[in-house]
């Protein structure tokens, strides 16, 4: 027993370095970093412990408690768009017919696409003068045309449109894994007790599916809290931060402005909304499975 | 047969849905700078290949894809080995410690970017390893390593303890086991693993945003997201750009496409 543990720590060792110094250090240094006051534009301030004053700051902060608005708004609308999606294409995928195997690649097609390409490709779409959104909108009639992503109250919905298109396929995948899962004889047992097919779904497929749907709510909801890449690449936060999500927030304060301990408090709070929610649905998935094995 | 029809109707809007935006972007990359500028668009182009030669040789694509090659490559290969290590132990000594290990790495692995990314720039300074190949790739090692334990823990469970034992009473060490028994067996979910780890890292932006800030060194995202364009955007090479960054990944999506399934649905799926 004694050298099962000695042996399984030797194999295990050297990945434990790699990721306490890149990852749980990094982590305990934010958050030490967030109560310090530390600008790398005026370095002879030094780095000053201030207690609280960040989080202070951080609170009466108007950026901030929009940057919150924007990410969860982001999360709320892009998040179920994409597991109903994601729950028609898989309900499709999981039917049998010829060329499924082929679909079932191609819908992986999106989620191989490096986010920051899906990006510039999205952005190219919404184009003033060369995209197809306007094109498809409006057809030769090119007065019309216009900046979805110059104008405040569309930028967002462009992203999140760019959002969902690549990962709704991604979701369709967890799900129909899922859906693989509950064997045919539910169904036929359904079929001999005459249920229709919507009785089917709902009182079948759908709580039998839940656990699945879960995870896929989890996995995209901590994913959608990170956005990044869409917003740096398709509009830089703007126009007039009405894009500006968390992570850009505390990226530009960051590296782009040099405030160490202001961003350190912005990534702090990323990491403990991010943290909370996951914990959350992690006891929400493990009352379900409870519940599921009583069952 | 309505049924079949309807399904099959189905199947073509999701396979446009996924196909369309992208081949609009390819098509776009074949086409002249008339042809480009054209408003509205042109939805057919003439396959001119001229966005290609100037994306490649006059805004340094080459270079880019070289970085990328060099670092994706490197680090798959090490977050490989050094997971593998890791994923054996975890899948073989079923400890407390052990379980609680793989759960950390998933709570890990849901961290924002911008949680580590100051500190991490600032270990990476002190080495004097920013703008260099090792420190994104030593980055990467660690970032991949959560995602790549996972899946490999999943194959090797799949690997039957029973042959192991008996290769342990024929007098195998255990490092022997593992790379005459174990490897061999788990070879295919080895390559599922490193084949995500390797989209995974060729794909990332963040960290290769912050730790590369020489253009010379620059990975293909950041290559892409930075593309150079003095007075209007490049779009023709942006468009020819990203189309050399994503076809191979396409290919060997295509190529491995069960067991990416596999891979990834181990993670989300079984919990």
């Amino acid at each position: 027993m004694k050298s099962s543990h000695r042996l399984a720590l030797l194999f295990i060792v050297p990945s434990l370095v790699f990721v306490s110094v890149f990852t749980l250090y990094p982590i305990v240094e934010s958050f030490r970093l967030s109560f310090y006051r530390m600008i790398l534009t005026l370095p002879w301030l030094g780095q000053k412990m201030v207690g609280w004053e960040n989080y202070l700051d951080l609170w009466t902060d108007p950026v901030a408690w929009q940057a919150l608005r924007t990410t969860l708004l982001f999360v709320a609308i892009t998040v179920p768009s994409e597991l109903l999606l994601g729950l028609g294409m898989a309900l499709v995928m999981n039917e049998a017919f010829r060329g499924r195997g082929v679909l079932r690649a191609v819908v992986l097609i999106p989620w191989a696409i490096p986010t920051v390409v899906s990006s510039q490709m999205w952005r190219f779409i919404f184009n003033d003068r060369y995209g197809l959104f306007n094109f498809v909108l409006f057809g030769g009639d090119t007065a019309r045309y216009f900046a979805p992503l110059a104008d405040p109250r569309f930028a967002m919905l462009a992203i999140m449109a760019a959002e969902i298109w690549k990962t709704a396929p991604f979701a369709a995948l967890i799900i129909l894994a899922g859906l693989q899962t509950i064997s045919d004889e539910v169904y036929e047992a359904a079929s001999i007790d005459g249920a229709t097919s919507w009785q089917k779904f709902y009182h079948v497929t759908l709580p039998l599916l839940w656990p699945a749907l879960l995870l896929a709510l989890l996995f995209r909801t901590i994913d959608a809290l990170r956005v990044f890449d869409l917003v740096f690449v398709m509009t830089q936060g703007g126009p007039a931060d009405a894009t500006n999500v968390l992570q850009f927030y505390g990226y530009k304060k960051t590296f782009a402005e040099g405030m160490i301990g202001y961003g350190s408090t912005i990534a702090v709070t990323v990491f403990m909304i991010s943290l909370i929610l996951a914990l959350a649905y992690l006891r929400a998935l493990k009352s379900e499975r409870l519940q599921g094995a009583a069952r | 047969m309505k049924r079949s029809l309807a399904l099959a109707l189905s199947a073509l809007v999701i396979a446009l849905y996924c196909l369309l935006p992208f081949l609009w972007f390819v098509l776009t990359s074949l086409k002249t700078p008339a042809e480009l500028a054209a408003i509205p668009p042109r939805l057919v182009p003439s396959l001119h290949w001229g966005f290609y030669q100037s994306a490649l040789f006059d805004h340094g694509l080459a270079r880019y894809i070289g970085n990328s090659l060099i670092v994706a490559g490197t680090a798959t290969l090490i977050s490989i080995t050094v997971g593998s290590m890791a994923a054996y132990a975890i899948s073989r000594f079923q400890l407390a410690w052990t379980r609680f290990y793989l759960l950390a790495l998933l709570a890990i692995s849901m961290f924002p970017q911008i949680a580590i990314a100051g500190p991490v720039w600032n270990i990476l300074n002190h080495l004097d390893w920013l703008n260099t190949y090792h420190g994104l790739v030593t980055a990467y090692i660690a970032l991949s390593l959560p995602l790549a334990i996972w899946i490999l823990t999943t194959f090797f469970r799949e690997v039957p303890v029973e042959i192991e034992e008996a290769a342990l009473i024929d007098g195998c060490s255990r490092l022997q086991v593992l790379r005459k028994v174990v490897l061999p067996l788990a070879a295919p979910g080895i390559l599922t693993a490193a084949l995500l780890v390797f989209i995974h890292t060729w794909n990332e932006f963040f960290f290769a945003l912050i730790i590369m800030t020489d253009p010379d060194i620059q990975t293909l995202p950041v290559g892409i997201a930075l593309f150079p364009g003095e007075y209007t955007m490049p779009w023709g090479e942006i468009a020819a750009a990203s189309t050399l960054a994503t076809l191979p990944l396409i290919f060997l999506t295509l190529f491995f496409q069960r067991g990416i399934v596999r891979g990834l649905s181990a993670g989300a799926v079984k919990g």
